[in-house]
């Protein structure tokens, strides 16, 4: 079965998570934790992770022979997208996860309508197709 | 056929007693340590549908001893025999009356291991678990776990040291690295024991019987008795440390009938008893502050002053700026925020960037009543924890104080 990973992209649009009621939140880390255990269930689930805030990012760059790496902050200030964390998975078809990308996307924010959240679908690499 | 948990239990309480034995005679820790894992593998294969063997320990000795035979006929590992003969020189007067597994411990434990080196090693040696159980308690590829195991095998043979009795000059600070490994290991999986996290608590509860073994193979040793202590007293609250959703639930809103009384009872009289050794260290110290949050029925009741008093002792033995900080939370407890924020301020530079000094400046000025002040210190630290649970109670107190925001 081919594998995806769905990268969840923080965009920074509409009201940050800090600005939503306690009821708003709890409902949408209730959304988060259903859809893994379904995916688990499922037999689907590879991982999931998140990723720590983006202050605590760093760019790193080879410093040159001999030389430290070069360590920087990062992302830049001018980038407002961040990569907030992602799903693997191991499904039948792309179909299948471009479903749970879009489920994943319905997750609620204020007043529980989904928050049309933007996720990169990617297939890993994996070993070539068997020959038939 | 699954392995029945009492096999499980048995192979592991074993483990170590094989593998003592094994390298005692052979003299190599990593090839004993290879067959001695052969042999528990084909003993939870084999022994819940052909029966249990009369004599487990001596089938396990002779599996072992066998497997490592093969070895050893092979030409490779003749040579390293023959280079290993040189090393069977006199060793140094040890302290006598040690046991193998505590021996085993000394040697997973060495100093000149990484913690997580020695986390695995002791996992696998003295605990007895597989690999794959391991590796997934720690959330890494097996393949990932096999190779550090061997690597911090390597690194053991390459530093010389030996499965022998450490002199009494070594004994109390190799007892330490000990200690500090099997803490590793408890909050390794009590830490992160909320949500799905099931293998990880297992962790916890191999910490348990770890300490319990070099407890009772050391018992009179007070700090040994203080860090059994320390697990059993904080493992107690486990049960309501986390909702059904796997959200922390801190201590002041826990549920406290839910705790495990029978371990706090047995933490208590550990400590009582290490406590009256009068050879004060800083596992004890922290258990008292556990038995101390233990202890009172409801939060409110909880005695901050001894806790203050505790943190005052640990402060002077860690040094450590962590200690520093909770103690400010138990200032704050009995002086009052203000005072607390004054000495968590003077924590900045030690602690520069760390989510817990966020957390508990939102704490304590919330109970300042400075509530839009606190809902950015919450805010800020949950930018900046690396722990999803951390992340969403710290965002969750945020929310809640952003709604009734009233200035400070």
């Amino acid at each position: 079965m081919p594998k995806f990973i769905l990268l969840k992209h923080y965009a920074g649009e509409g009201t940050p998570a800090s600005a939503w009621t306690p009821q708003e939140f709890k409902a949408h880390i209730d959304f988060q934790i259903d859809l893994n255990r379904q995916l688990a269930e499922n037999g689907e689930l590879v991982d999931a992770q998140g990723l720590a805030g983006p202050d605590l990012a760093k760019i790193v760059s080879f410093g040159g022979p001999g030389a430290a790496p070069v360590v920087t902050d990062g992302p830049f200030p001018e980038t407002k997208e961040f990569l907030a964390g992602w799903y693997l998975v191991d499904v039948e078809t792309a179909e299948r996860a471009y479903e749970i990308a879009a489920q994943a996307s319905s997750a609620p924010g204020p007043e529980g309508k989904p928050i049309y959240e933007r996720i990169e679908v990617r297939q890993v690499m994996g070993a070539p197709d068997v020959d038939a | 056929v699954s392995v029945e948990p009492p096999i499980e239990d048995l192979l592991r309480e074993l483990a170590p007693q094989v593998l003592g034995v094994l390298v005692r005679r052979s003299g190599d820790f990593a090839a004993a340590e290879d067959a001695v894992q052969e042999a528990l593998v084909a003993a939870a294969l084999h022994w819940p549908s052909e029966g249990w063997p009369d004599n487990p320990r001596g089938w396990l000795i002779q599996a072992a001893a066998r497997r490592l035979t093969d070895q050893v006929r092979s030409e490779q590992a003749r040579r390293r025999r023959e280079e290993r003969a040189v090393e069977f020189e006199p060793a140094p007067a040890g302290v006598s009356g040690i046991d193998d597994s505590m021996l085993l411990l000394l040697l997973c434990c060495h100093p000149e291991l990484t913690p997580a080196s020695a986390i695995a090693l002791t996992l696998r040696a003295v605990g007895g678990l597989t690999t794959a159980e391991i590796a997934a308690a720690f959330l890494v590829p097996e393949s990932t776990m096999a190779q550090r195991i061997s690597r911090a095998k390597q690194r053991i043979a390459a530093s010389g040291a030996r499965f022998r009795p450490p002199t009494p000059t070594e004994l109390p600070g190799r007892l330490r690295s000990v200690l500090h490994v099997l803490y590793l290991i408890f909050n390794e999986g009590y830490a992160s024991s909320t949500g799905d996290s099931v293998h990880r608590v297992e962790l916890s509860s191999e910490a348990i019987r770890l300490a319990r073994l070099v407890h009772a193979l050391l018992p009179a040793d007070a700090e040994v008795a203080g860090l059994l202590a320390l697990m059993l007293l904080t493992d107690a609250r486990r049960p309501a440390r986390s909702g059904p959703r796997g959200e922390l639930v801190p201590l002041t809103e826990q549920d406290r009938t839910l705790w495990d009384h029978g371990l706090i009872a047995e933490g208590v009289r550990l400590l009582t008893t290490a406590l009256a050794c009068d050879q004060l260290g800083e596992y004890q110290a922290q258990a008292a502050v556990a038995a101390l949050h233990d202890d009172a029925q409801q939060a409110a009741e909880t005695d901050w002053m001894q806790i203050l008093s505790w943190y005052d002792e640990l402060e002077r033995l860690t040094g450590n700026p962590m200690v520093a900080l909770n103690r400010a939370v138990a200032v704050a407890m009995v002086d009052g925020p203000h005072a607390g924020l004054a000495l968590v301020a003077a924590l900045d530079d030690r602690l520069a960037g760390h989510y817990r000094l966020g957390a508990v400046r939102g704490h304590l000025h919330e109970m300042a009543g400075e509530t839009s002040v606190a809902a950015a210190h919450f805010r800020a630290a949950a930018a900046h924890t690396t722990s999803t649970a951390e992340q969403h109670y710290l965002t969750t107190q945020a929310v809640r104080l952003a709604g009734r925001e009233t200035g400070g």
